[in-house]
């Protein structure tokens, strides 16, 4: 995370020539502000935050374990019993999460042993695509929780593309997905420009325009002269065309699809865009101080919808992927599968920075990859998993718990 | 009864915000606390009221060693305060304000507001401050509304009066006024904690003097110091605290504004008809007291004004209408009064900052892509050249201080081919040295031929500065008078008093 972590110098006024003694005491306590930054910076807060939201976790895996329990029943007089328990329940949820998300070591060949990793990254590239839209958002001071009504947008308009248009794949396949990116775009960019236009607050306007996104596909996907399966009475397109899907990276006994790279790129290209380039400057401006912004000569209205609409193309990404890659069988209103809103924890554990993102959408593709491997062998409740995710949010957004918890100083106020 | 702090210490984190200060006031007494803004005066007296606890020392109430756990404390020991932002109820009486926090009930819990009335009437009856207890603060000026404070803090048998800042918000008259109730509360017996960074007022007023630099006392001169001797002991070398300009050799008239109304959204005016012009090479100051216009008038200059009527020319170009984008293009520098909110992006490094009023185009911005390179050299070169101290370019400006955020903004502003500046308020909260940078910066700025509008709630500067004066009052221009005009007659027009000859 090289971007814009830039070492903190807290040091504000050199002292002058003659205290020569307050220079060494200034130049020691800058050295300590700087660990004292970098320790009970957010970086750190997302750390403890996931390591504090796994001991929990890791709680109420034993609340559910029935061998846990039984031995709990006697821990007066045996013990080691109950501690044992207590050991293999943990560490065998973790294991399997690790199997299931990571390297299964008990794979009948190579290519079984390694498919999970390509699973976590297959679950991972939507998770990172609509993480990046909300967390550029973030970062112009936009809360946008529009994310499911973008993706189903941009997943319909990608489906129709690709079902109504006969061509190449080398036309097929990227007119589907700019056009699936345009259409996600300007169902963002609606959001910003109704704050811009109006000060409508846009965690109301994105949650609303959610229901009339969901009920937008769902009358396209029940009208046989838009979007419906010809033929058909389920709300379901029919299925993608060779054509215009994403190809597969590793063969066909794996899932991973080219959407992998879509969302590497997507990373760079954020990254350019808001610590390199003139609109990624104005963006962070309005996110941290708007006034200053609308004083200097910058038009906050303007920005906000420039954002939305880059934001919405970046989780409308999200929802063509769904639709071009992981499920091909035709468009349908579960295609966002909770991505949108889980691209919200993921934009905020990765502090809202592309590379943090990128961190925490693999993270978070591991424990989907991982959490039905638990299920499977250990018999632990998938929720666990989303118990997890939620309590990261949780402590991320009350940074002072976590840092009262592992007794981290708190700055005062001076 | 007689206050003593002895080596109290504050540390936060590693900054040691008090290092070892001890001072002594008696009953009867005033004692001015002077140093610069961040000195660690308003620590040293939050210590004092128990809303910070000391790391190390002891506060003596009549050689009794006290210990106050929260303001509560404090004030049932006889310390009162007078906060510089006053902590009143606006839509409270008098009454109802002085009894807040300690109120007396009659049977079944009934409010005694007749027992405050009178009591409000009794203090204010002895120190002649012809104070209405029935009405309401929000309606009274704020020199009354200071008042209200100081009958609340006597109310509770304040025998020790901290006044923080208090002259900050007053005109010149009310500042007298002041002085004259702090001279009966000293003879009454009541002594006095009065904190300031004004020289001529703690000459004036206080008995003894405690001089605090970066968080230590560095001397206690006698009140018969002089002005350069205060200054000298408060910044820590010698200051000079006249501004040496040359006459100004105005030329012809750049900007021409011709009734100007601002109205706000809920249709309130607060600019009401003000016509002036400004020519080329010459300072108009803009005095008046903190909420009568001036915060709008600088806005509407700069397009920030939403419902704005009349004209404004600069340059025959019409400013009026136009975004402030094309008002910073026709050639405007601003100095915003509030720094922190207007002027900066705290969380930017001081290289970002400068670059925050040219992100459209060059030098800093080409095919839309953030010219690193370019931006860096530029930041550090007006790093060095205006003396801005900072670790380096890519530190955040939150962290500088005062003074160097501001140099910072006037760096910014100065570095662009400018028509006109207009600086609001450029040296509030900032240190006297950089005052004196700052000063000399607009002063060269106006010899180079540039108008300048300086609005500034110190006469002082206006004094210094300005080459006319212009006086503005509930939104209306009272007058505009030569740069030579007495104090006295400037202080009754910032009361909206029309001297005479002076019309504009």
């Amino acid at each position: 995370m090289s971007e814009d972590t830039k070492p903190p110098a807290p040091e504000a006024e050199r002292p002058p020539e003659e205290e020569q003694q307050k220079i060494v005491v200034a130049r020691l306590a800058t050295t300590r502000e700087l660990l004292r930054e970098i320790t009970t910076g957010p970086v750190m807060t997302a750390f403890l935050s996931l390591v504090l939201a796994m001991v929990v976790g890791s709680v109420m895996i034993l609340f559910t374990d029935e061998h846990v329990r039984s031995t709990a029943g006697y821990i007066g007089a045996r013990p080691s019993d109950f501690f044992d328990a207590v050991w293999t329940s943990i560490s065998g949820a973790y294991e399997a999460m690790f199997r299931g998300a990571i390297y299964n070591s008990e794979g009948l060949d190579f290519q079984a042993r390694i498919r999970p990793i390509t699973e976590t990254l297959n679950f991972a590239a939507p998770l990172i695509m609509a993480g990046l839209g909300v967390g550029l958002a973030f970062r112009a001071g936009l809360f946008n929780i529009g994310g499911r009504g973008q993706m189903l947008l941009a997943g319909a308009g990608a489906g129709w593309v690709a079902i109504n248009v006969d061509a190449p794949t080398a036309i097929h396949l990227p007119l589907a997905i700019i056009a699936g990116m345009v259409v996600g775009g300007l169902w963002g960019g609606l959001a910003g420009l109704l704050k811009a236009r109006t000060g409508a607050h846009e965690v109301i306007v994105t949650i609303m325009l959610n229901y009339v996104g969901y009920y937008l596909v769902f009358f396209a996907l029940s009208e046989q002269n838009i979007l419906q399966q010809k033929g058909s009475i389920n709300p379901k397109s029919a299925p993608m065309p060779d054509s215009a899907v994403l190809p597969k990276l590793l063969g066909v006994r794996f899932n991973l699809h080219a959407g992998i790279i879509l969302a590497l790129v997507a990373v760079a290209v954020t990254w350019w865009l808001l610590n390199r380039s003139a609109w990624g400057y104005r963006f962070r401006a309005v996110g941290a101080n708007p006034s200053a912004a609308r004083a200097a000569g910058i038009d906050v209205g303007r920005t906000y919808t420039t954002v939305m609409l880059i934001a919405g193309g970046l989780v409308g990404l999200a929802g063509v992927n769904q639709v071009l890659g992981t499920v091909t069988s035709g468009v349908s209103v579960d295609l966002d599968a909770g991505i949108g809103f889980d691209a919200i924890t993921v934009a905020l554990l990765g502090r809202s920075r592309p590379l943090g993102i990128l961190a925490a959408g693999l993270l978070f593709g591991a424990f989907k990859a991982g959490g039905f491997a638990m299920q499977a062998s250990e018999n632990i409740p998938v929720d666990i998993v989303l118990v997890i995710q939620s309590l990261i949010v949780l402590f991320i957004a009350a940074p002072p718990l976590v840092k009262a918890i592992f007794r981290i100083p708190v700055k005062e106020a001076a | 009864m007689k206050l003593a702090l002895r080596d109290v210490t504050k540390r936060f984190g590693t900054l040691v915000a008090n290092d070892r200060i001890s001072l002594t006031v008696e009953s009867g007494e005033i004692h001015g606390l002077l140093g610069e803004n961040g000195a660690g005066k308003s620590t040293l007296m939050n210590v004092l009221y128990g809303l910070y606890q000391a790391d190390e020392g002891e506060i003596l109430l009549d050689d009794k060693p006290v210990h106050f756990r929260d303001p509560g404390d404090a004030i049932a020991a006889g310390i009162g305060m007078v906060h510089q932002h006053f902590m009143l109820v606006p839509v409270f009486t008098v009454a109802e304000n002085v009894m807040l926090g300690h109120e007396a009930t009659g049977r079944f819990g009934i409010l005694d507001i007749d027992a405050a009335r009178k009591r409000v009437r009794e203090i204010s009856d002895r120190f002649g401050f012809h104070l209405d207890p029935d009405a309401l603060v929000e309606n009274l000026p704020v020199g009354i509304q200071q008042r209200v404070e100081i009958v609340k803090a006597l109310s509770r048998d304040a025998r020790v009066l901290v006044l923080d800042e208090p002259t900050a918000v007053l005109t010149p008259q009310e500042t007298d006024d002041l002085m004259q109730i702090m001279r009966q509360l000293k003879e009454s017996g009541t002594a006095i904690i009065f904190i300031t960074h004004k020289l001529r007022e703690i000459r004036e007023a206080a008995d003894r003097i405690t001089v605090i630099r970066r968080g230590a006392v560095v001397g206690e001169p006698p009140p018969s110091a002089s002005n350069a001797e205060l200054a000298a002991m408060m910044v820590g070398r010698p200051v000079e605290l006249t501004v040496h300009k040359d006459p100004a050799q105005p030329g012809p008239a750049a900007l021409t504004v011709r009734d100007l109304r601002v109205t706000d959204d809920d249709g309130h005016v607060h600019v009401d008809g003000v016509s002036f012009e400004i020519r080329r090479g010459e300072v108009l100051g803009v005095a008046g007291v903190q909420g009568n216009g001036q915060t709008e008038l600088t806005e509407a200059l700069l397009g920030l004004q939403a419902h704005v009527e009349g004209s404004m020319v600069l340059d025959d170009v019409e400013l009026r209408g136009r975004s402030v984008r094309r008002v910073l293009d026709a050639g405007v520098g601003f100095i915003p009064e509030d720094r922190q909110g207007e002027g900066l992006v705290g969380e930017f490094s001081i290289a970002e900052n400068m670059m925050l009023n040219r992100s459209h185009g060059k030098p800093f911005v080409s095919l839309g892509t953030v010219q690193q390179r370019a931006l860096n050299a530029f930041a550090q070169e007006r790093l060095d050249q205006y003396d801005i101290r900072a670790s380096g370019i890519d530190q955040h400006a939150a962290q500088l201080s005062g003074g160097n955020q501001q140099k910072v903004i006037v760096a910014r502003e100065l570095s662009r081919d400018l028509r006109l500046l207009v600086a609001a308020q450029p040296t509030r909260g900032v240190d006297v040295g950089s005052i004196e940078f700052i000063h000399k910066q607009i002063v060269a700025t106006r010899d180079s031929g540039v108008p300048v509008l300086l609005v500034s709630t110190e006469l002082d500067e206006i004094v210094a500065l300005s080459d006319r004066i212009m006086v503005l009052y509930r939104g209306r221009v009272v007058g505009i008078v030569p740069a030579g005009t007495p104090r006295e007659t400037l202080g009754l027009m910032m009361a909206g008093e029309q001297p005479e000859g002076s019309a504009a």
